[in-house]
């Protein structure tokens, strides 16, 4: 109960509205529909017990040393990044409709667009997107209100959430097709693609892709551009501290999931969906985008601008109808962007790197166990295993190991496989137990 | 708010070459192999900095914003209630904010269990049958709403193009629907705001699919012929879809599903108080009927045994409408909030957001003409009087002279229906002192515009910025550093 009025305050407030009683100024609601029974706990509990009954049920969730990824990545979250999405002047905020009682809120995602503009090496991008999927799902709308064609280019190695949830977005029409492209040792066949670009609306590709490979995007961008097409894709943010930008090998549109900088896994959200564009594509950026300006007296400010395609304003013509996005999610990764630095980026993606080709290592001496691709990884790699992957890892999971993904379910064609990742959270002695966990799981 | 008027640098505006803040020392990092040509040519542009700097820097930043904690935030249909710090601690433990989304359901009992009884209890508020706790915010649930409806026709073997809308809805209403390749079909309102049962069945047909309808309607009021809207709608073959976003004046005072919807959606971030983060992240829901449940997305959570496992459910399921489960570190804050509040005590909540309401209607009714002739829900749509508006003064000037006065302006300029709308919603958490200074600053302003139009035009004089030009925004985008 958060409520602070006392009997007399009501009584007052009432007398003042001119009603004897409160059910006097919901006389519009037909009295039928009030004040009905609900089977509900008749008494809420004081916060000592809330705070008892969750500690409960945190605890009841195991946590083993885990060694999942695929999409969403454990990451150590600074003090300092806390410390700032806990001011509750950036918490308990809204969505900032009036600039000048919003300056705070409006500088940051004018850092955190240019931060994004700079990691993706773009020239734009917005104020957020709920998450990675979303990201994707809107970049290839986009690409299909730029190019109005209907077919879309999909590498084998995007996300398969990023697809289902794409094809969620494109449900409304039986027009849109997808084509795959195949896959070549764990990567895009680049040979592949003049033949399917045809009469394309994009390529959508993913690097480093969901099977951790570092797709080589040399050329890729001018074959695309060959057919008329667009580029979209998509790339963890931290990779880029370390591997080519989208900017650099020529993507049109960039998205990623954010939770990589520095957000908790949180069974799945909030995370952050960063969206980012070439310069002529800026009016098709969905969602809220801030910019740099002037106030009467020539001073620097901040608001939110080129509002036309946005819902509030154009309804049913608007580029899309998100309307509330992920602002605090965006601050927390502009935060530990600006704490790392460019060169505190690089380390971190060598970490991953390096943690990752040290568990590959390891594993792939297994007897039984080995490497699944040859190409050049990031964080994650694919081990093909000699029994039942799903088996496997719950018997790990019991001695407190999570040993990773299987894929099958996923990628049948792979066979008996384990995604596994490791990021810079993970230590030498880190992988040596999950080397004892695999074998003992075998 | 002070700060040394010269320090209004970018962060980048502060970097300098070689500067530190954190490190990764990870003795693993040696073990990187990463091939040359596949690594990135140019650093990307950051700013280089100490942490002091970075957190100087933000702190700074956080003092030059308006918020629940600090001001009166009387947003109307944004539900800018207090959020209780409780939640925050909720969310923030360990076991919930460490696990990952692919976990397996052993190692996620805990979550599972919670996301269970939370979707039990909100069924049970809502008075309908099923829930998914999937979307992400308030219109990407009307997204799954649409999609939900659509699936619903295929599988009926049914093809239905038209959204109906009101004319007061919210934006994403229309927005929402012509994503989903629908046609919006506006109807205009009643002047009291509701809608007309004769002019709906006009529009309403064999091609309708949705009536999406806001209860209380965007100027605060109940519709009071629902139970006739929706048996034209369900006459027709449609379906009836309550936004939310209004739903801080029902809770716990009406079951939604009592009327006659056949679905609505909730925002987490209005009525269950988690924190609006100064643009989310929030959380959404769809709660529906039985006919719905099976196009829901998947997963959901059922209970099996002694045991909760994740639903993947039925081969009807529209799909995912985001990647993994949702956004739960948001609903764990909202179960916290549940938590704290029995039946009864969820009907104060509108009771008291409506008492506020009103008390703030009726004590501004002379100076700013309340829009409706009758009492309010949980907010009111009010204008400035005649004696502004003939000085040439303009809701916009009302706006700027309240922030001027420590009070965040009331939402503006909508619903669309309204000339110069000024939508009040205190919630309840506002107390009746707040209310009062609320009202006597509202009366300051109307007293200063009309003695001095030029001065109020003026406002605001007392932030960090004066009035922002945003058509120079808009002309000559300045997006990133």
């Amino acid at each position: 109960m958060y409520i602070p009025h006392t009997e007399k305050d009501k009584s007052e407030m009432l007398k003042v509205i001119g009603v004897p009683v409160f059910e006097d100024l919901v006389k519009q609601v037909p009295s039928k529909f009030l004040w009905p029974k609900f089977n509900l706990p008749q008494e809420s509990l004081d916060e000592a017990q809330a705070a008892a009954k969750l500690s409960g049920l945190a605890a009841r969730n195991c946590r083993p040393l885990s060694f999942l990824g695929a999409g969403a990545y454990e990451r150590y979250t600074p003090a300092a990044v806390k410390a700032i999405t806990s001011r509750t002047e950036f918490l308990t905020a809204y969505t900032p409709y009036q600039p000048e009682a919003s300056q705070g809120t409006l500088q940051a995602i004018y850092e955190f667009q240019s931060t994004v503009s700079a990691l993706y090496g773009m020239d734009y991008a917005n104020a957020s997107m709920y998450d990675g999927a979303s990201s994707f799902a809107e970049a290839v709308r986009a690409a299909v209100r730029v190019t109005g064609r209907k077919k879309i280019i999909y590498s084998a190695g995007v996300n398969p959430q990023y697809m289902d949830t794409l094809k969620t977005y494109f449900a409304h029409s039986a027009d849109y097709t997808y084509v795959k492209v195949p896959m070549k040792d764990g990567a895009m066949d680049k040979a592949a693609l003049p033949a399917l670009l045809e009469g394309a609306a994009c390529l959508a590709v993913q690097t480093p892709n969901f099977l951790g490979l570092i797709e080589d995007m040399d050329g890729v961008a001018e074959t695309v551009k060959k057919a008329g097409a667009l580029l979209v894709a998509a790339a963890d943010p931290v990779s880029l501290g370390l591997l080519a930008a989208p900017g650099e090998y020529g993507a049109d549109f960039a998205v990623g999931e954010g939770q990589s900088l520095g957000l908790p896994l949180a069974y799945g959200g909030p995370y952050l969906g960063l969206f980012s564009c070439r310069k002529e594509h800026v009016r098709q950026m969905p969602g809220r985008i801030c910019g740099m300006t002037k106030d009467r007296d020539g001073k620097r400010g901040f608001v939110l601008t080129l509002q036309a395609r946005e819902q509030h304003i154009r309804r049913d013509k608007a580029a899309s109808n998100i309307c509330s996005n992920e602002a605090l999610c965006a601050l927390a990764a502009t935060v530990y962007s600006a704490l790392y630095g460019p060169e505190g980026l690089k380390e971190l993606a060598e970490a991953n790197a390096g943690a990752a080709a040290y568990a590959a290592e390891r594993l792939s001496a297994i007897k039984g166990c080995s490497l699944k691709f040859k190409g050049p990884f990031f964080n994650e790699f694919v081990l093909a295993v000699p029994g039942k992957a799903a088996a496997m890892r719950e018997k790990a999971l019991a001695r407190g190991v999570d040993i990773g993904l299987p894929l099958a379910p996923l990628y049948p064609e792979l066979g008996e496989t384990l995604l596994v990742c490791a990021t810079e959270t993970k230590t030498e002695a880190d992988i040596l137990k999950l080397e004892t966990a695999v074998k003992e799981a075998l | 708010m002070i700060c040394a008027p010269t320090e209004n640098r970018l962060s980048i505006e502060k970097s300098d070459a070689g500067r530190r803040g954190l490190f990764c020392k990870n003795p693993l990092r040696a073990r990187a192999k990463v091939p040359a040509n596949l690594r990135r040519k140019a650093a990307p542009r950051l700013p280089e900095l100490s942490e002091f700097d970075v957190v100087r820097h933000f702190t700074r930043l956080s003092r030059l914003n308006f918020s629940v904690d600090t001001h009166f935030y009387p947003l109307g249909s944004c539900t800018m209630k207090y959020n209780p710090r409780f939640n925050e601690e909720a969310a923030a433990l360990e076991g919930f904010a460490a696990l990952h989304p692919l976990a397996h359901d052993t190692c996620s009992q805990g979550t599972l269990e919670l996301l269970h009884d939370l979707s039990a209890r909100l069924t049970e508020l809502c008075g309908l049958d099923a829930i998914t706790l999937q979307p992400a915010a308030g219109a990407h649930s009307e997204f799954t709403g649409l999609l939900l409806a659509k699936a619903y026709f295929e599988d009926k073997g049914e093809t239905r193009t038209e959204i109906v809308v009101p004319d007061s809805a919210h934006g994403t209403n229309p927005a929402t629907a012509s994503m989903m390749g629908f046609t919006t079909v506006n109807i205009a309102s009643e002047p009291d705001g509701r809608l007309n049962v004769e002019e709906l069945k006009k529009h309403i047909g064999p091609k309708t699919a949705v009536l999406m309808l806001t209860v209380p309607n965007t100027l605060g009021i109940f519709e009071t012929n629902i139970e006739a809207i929706a048996k034209a709608v369900h006459e027709a073959g449609a379906l009836l879809y309550m936004d939310g976003a209004n739903l801080n004046a029902l809770i716990g005072l009406v079951k939604p599903g009592d009327l006659g919807i056949d679905m609505m959606h909730l925002n987490f971030h209005k009525t269950f108080s988690t924190p609006h983060g100064g643009g989310g992240p929030g959380a959404g829901a769809i709660v529906c009927r039985k006919h719905l449940a099976p196009f829901l997305p998947v997963p959901t959570v059922r209970k099996e045994g002694g045991r909760y496992v994740s639903d993947f459910g039925d081969k009807r399921t529209i799909g995912k409408v985001k990647a993994f489960f949702g956004n739960t570190g948001v609903l764990v804050k909202a179960y916290a909030y549940m938590l704290a509040h029995s039946a009864k005590e969820f009907g104060d909540i509108a009771r008291y957001s409506i008492i506020n309401a009103n008390y703030v209607r009726a004590l501004l009714k002379d100076l700013y003409p309340s829009y409706s002739k009758e009492h309010c829900m949980h907010e009111c749509v009010l204008t400035p009087g005649e004696d502004m508006t003939a000085k040439g003064l303009k809701t916009l000037d009302v706006a700027k002279g309240l922030i001027d006065r420590g009070f965040h302006a009331p939402t503006i300029y909508f619903p669309l229906i309204v000339h110069e709308a000024i939508m009040i919603e205190p919630t309840e958490t506002e107390s009746k002192e707040t209310l009062d200074e609320f009202v006597a600053a509202m009366k300051d302003v109307h007293d200063q515009g009309v003695a001095d139009p030029q001065s109020l035009k003026d406002a605001p004089r007392t932030l960090p910025v004066r009035r922002l030009d945003e058509v120079l925004a808009a002309r000559q985008p300045n997006l990133r550093w």
